[in-house]
């Protein structure tokens, strides 16, 4: 049960969260342009780093604001917090 | 002195297992990951195609991620023509494998139960029935009474939260005990001359081009001219050095036994609603594994309150479980892909072929996925039953879509 | 016997409340304060067991959760597996009974209560000896909110067992008086009877509390986050492995002890000590003083430490410095020892032996500290060649280990180091103290320990006898073939040999078999580790972890407002997602077919009402709410008219449906968007993504309304006139209120708003008010509608009804694999807007297949007959061997009133180019004929809806 900084709320239990994958993933921005593979990289293909990742995170059961973090995924340490910035899928 | 507990003791591992040989400069095909994929792939490699000049690459112990973590269920009542062909081939390799391997497997036939909780699992239950028949796959959809025949210490009244509705049974499902798989494995693979190196992390690849000609390890660069990846999640951090993605992410998926019981539980019990997946091992401990946690993570470990839930669940199905003990919970780390189906082929780089994103479904295709992968890896072209588990089809948007069967919702 | 080896005086039972008991169907008494193993000992029961694998007699070796041997079966008041008798608390009437290593679960239902409890504190004191206490003290001092732990049922842990003195009082008096302060701070909560068993991420620990058997709660889990933690948690006495070291009458030192000072008992009349340390000393004196007759004390090391020899001296106790016991042997307790020199150069005895007779042995290999917690915590271990055990090396953030968990050995020290973790662990917290006044300890030297991993056996060269984990019958001849199999890995060895797999998980054994392996590989112990600590440290019940989580409260239960006339009525009810939902309203002895006919009937030829409360309502505010709308849906949202409502299809990035249900245009920028039942909070959670991530500069704003207004359907050809009859104030008429408009009013003298949609394709209303009204205005709806005999109808009538008329359900007839071109609705998805989500992948190589599975109708050869949900569907009549192509399935199917047959919505291959074609479906063990169709059954032309 992680702790997880809400930019908005504080720290809260893990609980309360639903995690949202990578962060910074924009939707491009003309889809039409994109050949079907690069389609796919943007549906299907995100990071899956050992270590540093940038992920989002989305304060289900209190503010409901998605927010981004830095956690290392080995030891599930939080890196970086309040990073409100929320662009990106 | 009394006699031992009946049943409560392992058949004696062999007096020979394998040996820890310092690895050569170069081998015909280098496997990365010494789990049960890799050691199935290097004995199919070598039994199937005769390529005896491999090694088996292991960063730490020999059948230490995965293999080592996993509840042991074997079954193949999956619902897609693609996703039935690979694992039923996998349980038919199964059914021969205590003798192919000359070892205690005990693998065990006592079926497995997929329970249904809602109208619309029921519908979608039927439906794996059907289809698993239609391919040959034993099946049945049984009606609780049924049910409660089959596993008498299930609640199969009406006043569950969610009630059981009925579920699927595979007669020919069952679990096998891990670390005998992987030892059957390894000692073939000892015999046959195949090099299993423990303690020997690959880091890189060497490549001229678009073609791969070795690999970088912590013990020394490796020569060889084929490079198969089995290395679950982490097959994706080596690709990330070639700039290749795949698509997977790493979960952590826990587990938990208990102490040791008398005989209570005949089956294998799985639940997708009410997150709970039950057997009882063979020297009698419950064996339970929980819902996948949400997070990226490749700590082996996750949160309690997944464990909590699942007990929640346990206790709901199988009231006597009440004061069973949780003894040890561990976590392994699952790679995932979108649509719950592997990933096994070749990759865009000549000498690369990957296998993974088997999420939880990888130990009862252990000797499915080693006999068409290193089918894959000798012709550098895939075996028909992989074909479906390309790359490719992300691109072309023709998915397995196996959530529903994959045992544990993702 | 009763009682034969309680003394007079000593230990903290109360002699006042004597406690009777059956063990193995003898009946026994102990006292109130004992634990199963002390009362045992007390009447001279050593054997409690038999052994797992060699069945060999196994007898009580500690006095706590690290005991290997005594395994008990609770069976009065209730049966529980697997317990440790030196941790199972006596009560009056227990009944137990020896385990050989497997339990036995209750065939009945566990009646016991189980419980959750959240805490947050400062700092988190795991542990009440003498480290914990003066960190719990120290910490409180300086205001900190402390929780102190201790799974013992007071607090002292070491200090009350050991009979030491501190300030020249007894230690008790000391750690009475310690609790006494923590009590007088308000901000500080002791646990008793409390094992922390998990430390996991971010300094959340869990813990259970055995609060007993009668207690109105059995057991509470606690959910404790600290913002320091101390774990204090002790150190486990470290057994001897040599030939016949498993019998019963030998105990580890520390534990005769604790039997001694805790509960007034001792374990024989005649006892050699083995050790390769200072602290056996300490038995020998204290049983001595008691009467127990020390034959011998063997000490591998050379030389006795001075001041445990002058006190063995004035006790005539002898002492046989540089010697070792070899071998034990006994009819099944302990009769006899053999011991012989201990040649430490080269670690092995000497070939002559001297017999010694005894009933006991105590045993002392050092001390390992209990680091299970800390390395839970990923706290780095280290190991001390001086202890001969692994020890924490660098401290997680914000943990700290003291005292004997620490590797700290003498009381004096464990008392400075934990004051001092609690005054760091407090400053972390940013609160400032001095460390606690310590008592003075009269802790005499502690010289090192020899670390002796095995003494070879001239009987038993193999090692057979020779028990390294005696929960699994481990040995060192395990050990070996382990070895000589090839195995190199601590893992790898564990797994050949099953060491450190029982209850206790190696408690005893963990160092020890490191000890060995190095010992026979010739390798270091540091390198070659130790085994991952897992949670919990000690086994927990199922139940506990379950707590409230059972029955009703396992997933919350979400009911509408017209929930309990539903339930008046006798319908049973269809879970959907959290809801329940009313399935059928049976009549007289109807079963489900006829009542959904009937209700089917109803609504088709007259009037039926449905309550729909549960669909999910989404209020779409903003400016930009138009424009927010068209991303999201396939279809335009933003030329819909004020008053007026559309079918909407919303689709994943990758093409795929994802939910479907009406947009009503409330204002210029407001929209309320309704959902399926089971994806509410799904859908609202995909539009706040999208929102807050992706367009963040739309001002577009959402609110979850489903259970601000309850909903009920009107359907049939006489809904108009119903509604008439409840709101004379609107105007119903088709040219007032179309088909796809919505209208506020009053209903029933209540606000309303009304929306003309139809699930059933009948002339239809959907009425929604304040949820408070829902029953209310029901029963008038039910009131006005009687003399027309209006019909309730449940989820099975309406899914019949909108399969009538080709309409499909998403989650049913669709699986997260298909597109809106494979449902035939290739009408909701705009080609005017340049983009919304799922678009770009409609033109992927496989998604743009035009022999996809597609939704198209089915009808049975025979009429009477209804398809099975889930049928698969086939060309062939005759079943061929397997594997057999499959066309598709069937989705939905039922049994028609207004068609007077079976019919069935299926995804078949190019469905939708073989209408008129036969294909056969799976049915029981054979196949049936059934033709494809167009997926509408009823009133294709759209002419009923306006009534």
């Amino acid at each position: 049960m992680m702790s997880i900084p809400c930019p908005w709320c504080g720290p809260r239990d893990e609980i309360e969260f639903h995690y949202g994958g990578q962060a910074g993933v924009a939707y491009p921005q003309d889809p039409h342009t994109l050949t079907d593979e690069d389609w796919a990289q943007f549906l299907f293909f995100r990071d899956n780093p050992r270590g540093a990742f940038g992920e989002r995170w989305l304060h289900a059961a209190g503010c409901r604001r998605w927010f981004s973090l830095r956690r290392d995924t080995v030891t599930n340490r939080i890196l970086d917090r309040h990073d409100t910035r929320t662009v990106g899928q | 002195m009394t006699p031992p507990t009946p049943g409560a003791d392992l058949p004696e591992h062999p007096d020979w297992l394998w040996s820890s040989p310092e690895p050569k400069s170069s081998y015909d095909a280098v496997i990365v990951g010494g789990g049960g994929h890799g050691l199935a792939t290097a004995y199919y490699l070598a039994k199937n195609h005769g390529i005896t000049n491999i090694a088996v690459l292991e960063k730490g112990w020999l059948a230490g991620g995965n293999m080592a973590r996993n509840t042991t269920i074997i079954r193949s009542n999956y619902l897609w023509d693609e996703s039935a062909g690979l694992y039923e081939h996998s349980l038919k390799l199964w059914e021969g494998l205590e003798d192919e391997l000359d070892y205690p497997l005990l693998f065990s036939q006592r079926g497995v139960l997929n329970l249904a909780h809602s109208l619309q699992e029921v519908r979608d239950s039927v439906q794996r029935v059907n289809a698993n028949r239609l391919n040959g796959i034993d099946a049945e959809w049984l009606a609780p009474d049924r049910v409660a025949e089959v596993c008498p210490i299930l609640n199969t009244s009406e006043d569950l939260r969610y009630p059981v509705l009925g579920a699927t049974w595979q007669p020919r499902a069952g679990i096998a005990k891990h670390d005998h798989v992987a030892w059957g494995f390894a000692r073939a693979l000892d015999r046959m001359g195949v090099d299993l190196v423990q303690n020997c992390e690959v880091t890189g690849f060497e490549r001229v081009g678009d073609r791969i000609v070795g690999v970088e390890t912590t013990r020394g660069p490796i020569r060889t001219g084929k490079v198969a990846l089995a290395a679950a999640g982490h097959s994706s951090v080596l690709t990330d050095t070639l700039g290749l993605r795949l698509p997977v992410q790493s979960h952590p998926l826990q587990a938990l036994v208990s102490e040791l019981l008398e005989p209570v539980h005949p089956t294998v019990v799985m639940s997708n609603a009410v997150h709970v997946y039950v057997s009882q091992a063979h020297k009698g401990e419950l064996v339970l594994g929980a819902g996948i946690d949400s997070y990226n993570s490749y700590s082996q470990r996750g949160a309690f309150h997944t464990i909590e839930r699942q007990m929640a669940a346990a206790v709901e199905l199988f009231p006597m479980f009440a004061r069973a003990h949780v003894l040890r919970t561990w976590g392994g780390v699952v790679d995932v892909t979108p649509d719950a189906s592997a990933v096994m082929g070749l990759t865009p780089f000549e000498g690369l072929y990957v296998n993974c994103g088997w999420g939880t479904g990888g130990f009862k295709a252990t000797p499915g996925v080693g006999w068409c992968f290193a089918h894959t890896i000798a012709n550098d072209r895939p075996h028909p039953l992989n074909v479906p588990f390309s790359l490719e089809r992300f691109t072309s948007g023709a998915l397995i879509d196996e959530h529903g069967a994959s045992g544990v919702a993702h | 016997m009763n009682n034969g080896y309680r003394l007079r005086a000593r230990g903290r039972i109360d002699r006042d409340r004597p406690l009777h008991f059956t063990f193995d169907g003898r009946e026994y008494q102990g006292y109130e304060g004992d634990t199963l193993a002390s009362a045992l000992l007390a009447n001279g029961v050593h054997q409690v067991a038999t052994s797992i694998k060699h069945g060999r007699p196994r007898g009580i070796m500690a006095a706590g959760a690290e005991e290997p041997n005594a395994l008990v079966q609770i069976d009065e008041p209730f049966p529980e597996p697997m317990q440790t008798a030196t941790t199972v608390r006596l009560t009056d009437r227990l009944a137990a009974s020896g385990l050989p290593g497997r339990g036995r679960l209750a065939a009945e239902k566990d009646p016991a209560r189980y419980d959750t409890m959240h805490a947050h504190c400062d700092v988190l004191v795991v542990g009440a000896g003498p480290a914990g206490l003066a960190a719990a003290l120290t910490a409180a001092r300086s205001g900190a909110r402390v929780i102190v732990a201790e799974t013992d049922t007071e607090f002292g842990g070491a200090l009350l067992g050991t009979g030491e003195q501190l300030d020249g009082a007894p230690a008790h008096a000391w750690a009475r008086q310690a609790v006494a302060e923590l009590d007088e701070h308000p901000e500080v909560r002791k646990l008793t009877g409390t094992t922390v068993f998990g430390h996991y991420e971010d300094n959340y620990l869990v813990a259970v509390e055995h609060r007993g058997e009668d207690a109105f709660t059995r057991q509470r889990v606690w959910r404790i986050r600290a913002r320091e933690v101390v774990h204090a948690t002790g150190a486990h006495e470290r057994p001897l492995i040599f030939a016949g070291n498993d019998r019963p009458g030998i105990l580890l030192a520390g534990a005769a002890r604790t039997y001694l000072h805790r509960y007034g008992v001792v374990p024989g009349e005649r006892a050699v000590v083995f050790t390769t340390n200072d602290s056996a000393y300490a038995a020998a004196v204290d049983l001595h003083d008691a009467g127990v007759e020390i034959a011998t004390v063997v000490d591998a090391r050379g030389s006795v430490p001075p001041h445990w020899e002058s006190l063995c001296a004035e006790r005539g106790i002898t002492l046989m410095p540089g010697t070792a016991v070899v071998t034990s042997s006994g009819p099944g307790r302990v009769s006899q020892v053999r011991v012989a020199q201990w040649w430490q150069e080269e670690e092995r005895p000497g070939a002559e032996h001297t017999r010694i007779d005894c009933d006991t042995l105590l045993v002392s290999g050092g001390w390992n500290p209990a680091v299970h917690l800390h390395s839970q915590a990923r706290g780095a271990l280290r190991f001390s060649e001086d202890l001969g055990a692994f020890v924490p090396d660098q401290n997680p953030r914000s943990v700290r280990s003291a005292g004997a968990a620490a590797g700290v050995l003498t009381t004096s020290a464990c008392l400075s180091s934990g004051s001092e973790a609690g005054r760091k662990a407090a400053r972390a917290c940013g609160l400032e103290t001095e460390t606690a006044e310590l008592p003075r300890a009269a802790s005499p030297p502690v010289r090192p320990g020899r670390t002796v991993w095995l003494v070879p056996s001239p009987t038993d060269s193999t090692g057979d006898t020779q028990y390294v984990d005696l929960a699994r019958d481990a040995t060192v001849a395990d050990i070996r073939r382990a070895l000589g199999a090839g195995m190199e890995s601590v893992e790898h060895i564990k797994r050949y040999t099953t060491l450190g797999t029982a209850h206790d998980q190696g408690k005893t054994s963990g160092t020890l078999a490191s000890g060995v392996i190095t010992e026979l590989l010739g390798r270091s112990t540091g390198e070659i580790g130790t085994t991952t600590f897992r949670a919990p440290y000690t086994p927990v019940a199922f139940a506990a972890l379950a707590g409230r989580e059972r029955g009703d409260l396992y997933d919350p239960v979400r009911v509408t407002s017209v929930h309990d006339w539903h339930v008046d009525q006798g319908a049973p009810f269809e879970n959907v997602g959290q809801w329940k939902r009313p399935w059928y309203y049976p009549h007289g002895g109807e079963d489900m077919e006829a009542a959904v006919l009937r209700e089917c009937r109803a609504v088709r030829e007259g009037v039926g009402l449905q309550d729909v409360s549960t669909l999910g309502k989404i209020d779409v505010q903003g400016p930009d709410a138009a424009e927010f709308l068209d991303l999201v849906y396939t279809n335009k949202m933003s030329t819909l008219k004020v008053g007026r409502i559309r079918y909407g299809l919303m689709c994943t990035a990758d093409g795929m449906v994802f939910d479907d249900g009406t947009v009503a245009r409330t204002g210029e920028h407001r929209y309320l968007v309704t959902t399926t039942s089971g994806g509410a909070a799904g859908v609202l959670q995909w539009l706040e993504d999208w929102l807050q991530t992706e367009w963040s500069h739309l001002r577009v704003h959402l609110t979850s309304v489903t259970d601000h207004w309850a909903t009920i359907a009107l359907a049939g050809p006489r809904s108009r006139e119903v509604l008439s009859r409840v709101a004379p104030d609107m105007e119903l008429e088709q040219e007032d209120f179309p088909f796809m408009a919505w209208r506020d009013g009053t209903v029933a003298g209540h606000g309303a708003r009304v929306f003309r949609i139809s699930f059933s394709g009948e002339l239809a209303y959907e009425i929604s008010v304040p949820w408070w009204y829902g029953r209310e205005v029901w029963e008038a709806l039910v009131a006005a509608g009687a003399p027309l005999g209006i019909t309730p109808y449940g989820t099975e009538t309406m899914h019949v009804l909108r399969a009538e008329k080709g309409l499909p359900i998403v989650g049913q007839d669709t699986d997260g694999t298909v597109t809106p071109y494979d449902l035939g609705m290739g009408w909701a998805v705009s080609k005017k807007k340049e983009d919304f989500l799922g678009k770009r992948s409609f033109s992927r190589a496989d998604t743009a297949r035009t022999d996809r599975k597609q939704l198209v109708g089915l009808l049975p050869a025979d009429p009477d007959l209804v398809l099975a949900e889930g049928a698969q569907l086939v060309e062939e009549a005759e079943l061929p061997e397997p594997p057999v192509p499959m066309l598709g399935h069937v989705t939905s199917s039922y049994r028609s009133a207004v068609l007077e047959r079976g019919f069935a919505l299926a995804m078949v291959d190019a469905g939708r180019d073989r209408i008129g074609d036969t294909v056969h479906a799976t049915y029981g063990g054979r196949l049936v004929a059934a033709t494809i169709t167009d997926h509408v059954f009823y009133d294709k032309e759209g002419a009923r809806r306006d009534g």
